[in-house]
């Protein structure tokens, strides 16, 4: 009986040690910021890595939307079928740590998607005025970028990508000239997707 | 366990930890100071009696690709000094960056001086985690240990000012 306790008490003497411990030394994010934003990044520490139910799978064809870019006009989906691969690239939100840290690299390889004869259309669920401060700082983007911002994630919403609390996922989905998804990753909402993994999908379409 | 004797417990053990890991204890690599040990991700090179300069770069930094060609410059000016190629050296470390993704960089700013992954951000988190690009310059004494003589923020201007500013900093400037 007395060892029980004794038992009980190491137990949770550990478990406090463990919660005490995660106030001290908290999650290490994987990012790395630009100075480019300055000091201006919101953290919003480390999120539930998934938190949506995706309503597309590969081999189905893509919901098609019309959004507003920033750039002005809009920028409608299916206008690429037959043209173009598109490669959709959904982010959680503006002037946070991984998103800030993610279209900048698919801007120095335009030729790359040139080559597998892709688009890419970045959307966020941000309004167009917090779009355009955001994606200043990245330079000049040679694709467009849409906001999802009225009704609010609308498309994230048909893709099944909008999260309970109005971001949507970090997702990349590939369709092909078709107008058929080719390629569905719903990330790790705190991780980059590799670009390695993304020209590895590129290669495979028709 | 009552509720208030747990939070008192929990934040009690905070503090004893906190003590005994000093916030800064990893952080910004200190002008005057030594770098933590970076091995087996990073190597530093040891020029004898040299220095070399280390360029944090990210290839989805925008900042860090609109310094590449300055950087590049850079790096032809230690190159043409038959005096100094030898004895400084310029390196990158591509924080959270894969292999393929530092080549993607090097290519397209054909980067012709040595450039590391550190994909898994090791190196990253040992240095403080600067932002992007950062630049540390170490000097290598003649019995292998090193001191830093600079680690700031930002990108480098004028590579030629940049250049005597660590030539006078290293005292390879004779």
């Amino acid at each position: 009986m007395m060892e029980k306790t004794k038992t009980e008490s190491v137990r949770r003497f550990f478990i406090l040690l463990a919660l005490a411990a995660s106030f001290v030394f908290p999650a290490e994010g994987g990012w790395a910021l630009s100075e480019a934003y300055k000091g201006n990044i919101y953290n919003p520490g480390k999120l539930r890595p998934r938190d949506s139910r995706l309503k597309v799978a590969v081999g189905q064809k893509a919901p098609d939307f019309t959004l507003p870019a920033v750039g002005g006009g809009t920028v409608t989906l299916s206008s690429f079928r037959g043209r173009k691969n598109v490669m959709l690239t959904f982010i959680p939100a503006a002037w946070t740590p991984v998103c800030s840290d993610q279209w900048p690299g698919y801007n120095i390889v335009e030729d790359l998607f040139a080559k597998f004869d892709t688009v890419i259309l970045g959307i966020s669920v941000d309004n167009l005025p917090s779009l355009y401060a955001w994606t200043n700082q990245m330079g000049k983007l040679w694709f467009p970028v849409l906001s999802d911002f009225w009704p609010h994630g609308g498309a994230a919403k048909r893709y099944g990508l909008l999260r309970r609390d109005g971001m949507a996922e970090r997702a990349i989905v590939i369709i092909d000239k078709g107008g058929v998804i080719r390629y569905l990753d719903v990330h790790d909402i705190n991780e980059r997707p590799p670009l390695e993994g993304i020209v590895k999908e590129l290669e495979k379409l028709p | 366990m009552k509720p208030a004797k747990t939070i008192v417990c929990v934040l009690f053990l905070a503090v004893f930890l906190a003590s005994a890991h000093p916030a800064g204890a990893e952080g910004l690599p200190a002008e005057g100071g030594v770098l933590p040990e970076l091995s087996p991700s990073f190597v530093l090179p040891k020029p004898r009696d040299g220095a070399v300069i280390i360029q944090i770069f990210s290839m989805y930094c925008p900042y860090c690709q609109r310094n590449a060609p300055t950087v590049n410059r850079l790096y032809e000016k230690i190159l043409s000094d038959p005096r100094l190629r030898d004895k400084l050296r310029l390196v990158g470390i591509g924080v959270g960056n894969s292999p393929f993704e530092v080549d993607l960089f090097r290519n397209r700013y054909r980067v012709a001086f040595p450039l590391y992954p550190d994909g898994d951000y090791r190196v990253h988190k040992k240095l403080g985690e600067p932002r992007t690009p950062y630049f540390i310059v170490v000097k290598i004494n003649p019995d292998g240990t090193h001191r830093i003589v600079y680690s700031r923020l930002g990108e480098i201007g004028d590579p030629e000012a940049f250049l005597n500013e660590v030539l006078n900093l290293t005292g390879l400037k004779k």
